[in-house]
């Protein structure tokens, strides 16, 4: 063996560091990631299902009749379909409102974007119980414009349109905010791919906008609808919490929980719970579904 | 169809990226727009293909003005830089869609769009991909698919913006002689962007050399390279 090839084996063999397990530098030693995980579980024990297993059991600590017979009561017959128009209509507004300024400040560019993005997220800055009665004294008889539309028949305030409003407000943001990262990232090249092969404004963003920003949208309008249907300070400010007329799901959890009527309180917060859960489900059922699809996207 | 450009300028806010040009193209020419980037060549492909409209100037087609006319009424078969296929539609979808964004009583029936997308995949040699989505197909693949989906809307004209630029040099060669063909059997005027003097030269009948929103030289490339006309002519094609 010639010598210049011989040299690097020449230092001494016992000087080669011990063979050890294949390992990336990334990896961190076994002892450290049993503590992370641990730690992790741990939070989620005690943060997520610890109150969620207590909600539910308060629920039925009476029984499953009792729990039942709690929502029974007119007024809280009333206050889960109250949460589920509020819903029904303000997540779809926003979901409007949000495609619209997404589609907006990802892809034109125009003088006061930066100022209409924190406009956007002005909502989630600002506390809830101040949008309220921000509103409150926008819309009451105190201002020209309350008392112009409380003449004309046009009660907001202590009204459902009231607790609609604040509902729209506390959840603008949720829609946008998903929307645009994944628009800007985009780009337009796509829309005007679409436009030179002919197809008008309102097809392209049929047919090419809206099916790439889908599981985006699904995600925001999610995210906002949960928002919705649990809103507390909003509501309650606007609202001027009549029983049986303005009452919403979270509003009667408080009431009933104040008045010591546990199993009525428990039960309320363990159907508004679940709600948030079926949608949960429902999307992770459908990314099961569409997995293949997702995964193709991803690898472009 | 012939393209006559008068006077064309552009400015985006304070910056100008196109001065005041001038240029005649002749139908069925295959010409390139040669420059480094910053020139305002693909302003110009852009202007032409209405995705941009000319601060003042005026464009031609056919001796008929088409300055005002809409992106859709150019019906200019547009090849984007990254191609900007369709990525949740097959390949299929992706050529069709122009026909089936023609108003309902010019739109061929199904049958006919299935004849002229399989038509269209024999004619870019890639017969047996039309189910396939965009991210299962390679680079120079998805240039094809966007060439045959431009040519689709049987359009007057073709205009490419850097078709070759994100491909390795082997499928470069290769689609360069594609390229060829397909202008030499369909006879459209035919108007490409590169910053590849090589690949103007080589595959175009006339060459455009821009440089900062000017047109330096227009010729032939054997004239060009005989003949640069001014500095930076010479300069970047001997580059």
């Amino acid at each position: 063996m010639p010598a210049d090839i011989a040299l690097p084996a020449s230092a001494p063999l016992s000087a080669r560091p011990p063979r050890r397990r294949a390992r990336r530098v990334t990896t961190e030693p076994g002892w450290f990631r049993a503590a992370l995980i641990a730690t992790v579980l741990t939070l989620l024990a005690l943060l997520l299902f610890l109150p969620l297993w207590e909600v539910f059991s308060q629920a039925l600590s009476e029984g499953f009749g009792a729990a039942v017979a709690s929502l029974g009561n007119p007024d809280a017959r009333h206050a889960i379909l109250l949460t589920l128009l509020t819903a029904l209509v303000a997540v779809p507004m926003n979901a409007a409102f949000g495609i619209a300024a997404a589609w907006m400040i990802a892809k034109f560019d125009f003088r006061g974007k930066a100022f209409l993005i924190t406009l956007i997220d002005l909502p989630f800055s600002v506390s809830p119980v101040v949008a309220g009665l921000c509103l409150t004294l926008l819309f009451g008889s105190g201002s020209a414009l309350g008392a112009f539309m409380i003449a004309h028949g046009m009660q907001v305030v202590f009204a459902v349109p009231g607790i609609i409003l604040a509902t729209m407000f506390v959840t603008f943001p949720f829609v946008a905010r998903e929307l645009i990262p994944v628009m800007q990232e985009q780009g337009r090249a796509e829309e005007e791919a679409a436009l030179t092969l002919g197809a008008s404004g309102w097809r392209t963003f049929r047919t090419v906008t809206l099916p790439n920003i889908r599981w985006a949208l699904l995600y925001g309008v999610l995210l906002c609808n949960a928002r919705a249907m649990g809103e507390f300070g909003a509501v309650a400010v606007i609202s001027g919490k009549i029983r049986g007329e303005t009452i919403t799901m979270p509003l009667m959890i408080e009431m009933s929980y104040n008045e010591y009527l546990t199993v009525a309180a428990f039960t309320m917060a363990a159907l508004l719970a679940s709600l948030g859960l079926v949608m949960l489900t429902a999307k992770t059922l459908l990314e099961w579904r569409f997995a293949d699809q997702l995964a193709a996207r991803h690898r472009h | 169809m012939n393209i006559e450009i008068e006077e064309l300028a552009k400015e985006f806010g304070a910056t100008t990226a196109l001065m005041p040009v001038s240029l005649s193209i002749p139908s069925g020419a295959l010409v390139s727009l040669l420059g480094p980037s910053g020139s305002g060549k693909t302003t110009l492909l852009r202007v032409l293909g209405g995705l941009e409209f000319p601060t003042s100037g005026r464009v031609l087609f056919d001796g008929q003005d088409a300055t005002g006319l809409s992106v859709q009424e150019r019906r200019a078969g547009f090849v984007f830089q990254h191609y900007a296929l369709f990525r949740h539609m097959t390949v299929f979808e992706n050529i069709a869609y122009g026909l089936r964004a023609r108003p309902r009583r010019s739109r061929p029936t199904e049958a006919e769009i299935d004849r002229r997308v399989h038509k269209l995949l024999a004619m870019i040699q890639l017969p047996d991909i039309a189910r396939r989505y965009p991210a299962q197909l390679s680079g120079g693949q998805r240039q094809r698919v966007a060439l045959a989906r431009a040519l689709a809307i049987e359009p007057r004209m073709l205009l490419l913006d850097e078709p070759f630029g994100a491909l390795d040099a082997r499928v470069r060669r290769e689609l360069r002689g594609g390229l060829r063909t397909i202008h030499d059997q369909t006879g459209l005027t035919t108007i490409f962007v590169t910053h590849d003097q090589e690949e103007a030269m080589e595959l175009s009948d006339l060459v455009v050399v821009m440089s900062m929103g000017r047109i330096e030289q227009v010729g032939a490339p054997r004239e060009i390279r005989a003949r640069p006309a001014t500095r930076f002519v010479a300069e970047f094609i001997d580059a």
